[in-house]
């Protein structure tokens, strides 16, 4: 279990961490998410170790970072943001050194290496000096150093950013694998991976946490949690039609296709009964016709604007 | 082996991995050569020792040891593999140790290398072995100096260039602090003790005497100390400037 209490970060007179709480607890995957210059990079960094809070405490599992530090990193992988490495060596000798720092000695050196290397799909540049290697390697090569000791708390800062479809998918499939019983805590700009692979999204803007709990609870959240769209086939006009209808919020006509409309709920609350039915009654030329979920990216922007993290 | 050992055999694989060991060393023999036998005038002097070769290490460490010192540091906060150096379970110490280590294993790498000179004033002559010894072991002490210098310089920024240039500059202010000619521009009225003090803290000071077979344990203790107090100042500088 991470608990994080009242963790505050200063640089000079810019506050980039502003007491911020938060646990995570074993199975949880914590997406972090935020604008830039949120705070995220900056508090995954005090929770590794890298940086010392000005105030606050960083604890993991009984370990304080500040006091235990050597206890608490032992019990961390980490791949930090943009997967740094020594360039110079080679995929296996990188990981090899990982692997003598982690503690492991003899035969296990090697077995360690072998495991993460099949895992994250290195085989083929082993022996390639890492500065040669395409950017969706370099991610994964980090992603090696930190699943090596098979780690209790897992710290991902954007372990996608960069990777094409297949490997992002590589990527999520990995974390979802490992998470079972495992504290992972990623980073991401992409809202999609998420609803993918997180059970718990938490957004942070200037330093605050301004959003928390699972993809679904935020979704639900958005305006367009409980909507309608609905994609018709002609031209019918859909908003004196409901006007008499009661729990309906407003209706928006898409920009770009003037056949598609948003019909948006009142307070979140389920309206597909009463559409459908006065869809029937009207005979409205319908083609499409869903209910939303709601839109993370919609949340999003409506919490970190609301805050001025967007600015 | 611990940390200190495996950050140690990093960082000297990486020295070798790479071409700049192996420039290093050339460059470092062919200067020596240079300076003995051409300036130094080791032929005309007639003498069995090797005081030529000695006197000049100061003046040719000046420029090549900065050299290698200007990436220790600056070079992890560039690429940014510091911060993964620094969240793996590895203490501050070991890691500054390690590294001043591999780079001063380096430095004496190339002055081993210079064997032959050794020889050859063994085949000429029949000189002291043992102040040659001693000299050899005072030359690498002082190429610990200025290894030290340079990795709390090397820590204090991000650019190599910056940070041999100013390794440079410090070195070069420590070289000359105990030559007489900048203790004679000293005004009547500082104190003998201050200029005895900072004459003191002279590299000159404490290697000449070892290059002339005066063995003193107090100028091996001063390079001890030296490199140990610009060791803590590299390791305080790390922790304050990581964040940048």
């Amino acid at each position: 279990m991470i608990e994080i209490s009242h963790l505050t970060k200063k640089f000079d007179q810019f506050v980039a961490v502003d007491d911020l709480s938060f646990s995570v607890r074993e199975g949880e995957v914590l997406g972090f998410l935020g604008p830039n210059g949120a705070g995220k990079s900056t508090t995954m960094k005090v929770i590794t170790g890298f940086l010392s809070p000005s105030s606050g405490s960083v604890v993991i599992d009984g370990h304080d970072i500040s006091e235990a530090a050597l206890e608490a990193k032992r019990l961390i992988g980490y791949l930090p943001e943009g997967a740094p490495s020594y360039g110079d060596m080679t995929t296996i000798e990188f990981l090899r050194f990982i692997a003598q720092i982690r503690g492991f000695r003899g035969a296990e050196i090697e077995q360690k290496v072998d495991q993460v290397i099949n895992e994250v799909a290195l085989q083929s540049v082993r022996n390639q000096s890492i500065e040669t290697l395409s950017k969706g390697f370099k991610r994964r090569v980090g992603l090696a150093q930190a699943i090596m000791h098979d780690p209790k708390v897992l710290i991902l800062d954007e372990p996608t950013d960069g990777l094409d479809p297949n490997q992002k998918h590589h990527v999520r499939a990995l974390i979802k694998r490992l998470a079972t019983d495992k504290i992972v805590i990623i980073s991401t700009h992409i809202l999609e991976e998420v609803t993918a692979v997180c059970s718990r999204a938490l957004i942070i803007a200037n330093g605050k946490v301004v959003a928390d709990g699972t993809p679904a609870e935020l979704e639900s959240k958005s305006q367009y949690h409980q909507a309608i769209s609905v994609t018709l086939t002609d031209s019918h006009d859909l908003v004196s039609d409901l006007e008499t209808v009661p729990g309906i919020a407003s209706v928006e006509v898409s920009e770009d296709n003037s056949l598609v409309y948003t019909i948006f709920a009142e307070g979140g609350s389920s309206i597909f009964s009463q559409v459908s039915d006065i869809a029937k009654e009207k005979h409205w030329p319908i083609s499409e016709f869903h209910v939303e979920r709601g839109q993370l990216e919609d949340v999003f922007r409506s919490v970190t604007e609301q805050s001025g993290g967007a600015q | 082996m611990g940390n200190l050992g495996i950050i140690f055999k990093r960082e000297l694989y990486s020295y070798f991995a790479t071409p700049l060991a192996y420039v290093f060393v050339m460059i470092f023999l062919i200067a020596n050569g240079i300076f003995t036998f051409d300036l130094g005038g080791f032929f005309l002097r007639g003498q069995a020792d090797l005081l030529p070769f000695f006197g000049f290490h100061p003046w040719l460490y000046l420029f090549m040891v900065p050299a290698i010192a200007m990436t220790l540091w600056a070079d992890e906060r560039k690429t940014g593999t510091i911060e993964l150096l620094l969240t793996l379970p590895v203490r501050l110490v070991d890691a500054v140790l390690g590294k001043f280590l591999a780079a001063w294993v380096l430095t004496g790498t190339a002055l081993a290398l210079t064997f032959p000179i050794w020889i050859t004033v063994n085949y000429l002559g029949d000189p002291d072995n043992g102040v040659i010894m001693a000299a050899y072991l005072g030359s690498w002490f002082m190429a610990g100096g200025f290894l030290a210098i340079g990795s709390c310089m090397s820590a204090c920024t991000k650019n190599p260039v910056i940070s041999f240039i100013l390794t440079v500059a410090i070195c070069f202010l420590f070289v000359i602090m105990g030559s007489p000619i900048l203790l004679n521009a000293f005004p009547s009225w500082v104190p003998q003790w201050l200029v005895d003090a900072f004459s003191a803290m002279g590299f000159l000071t404490h290697f000449d005497s070892i290059a002339k077979g005066v063995l003193d344990v107090r100028d091996f203790m001063f390079f001890s100390v030296f490199i140990a107090a610009w060791l803590l100042a590299s390791a305080i500088v790390i922790e304050m400037k990581k964040a940048n």
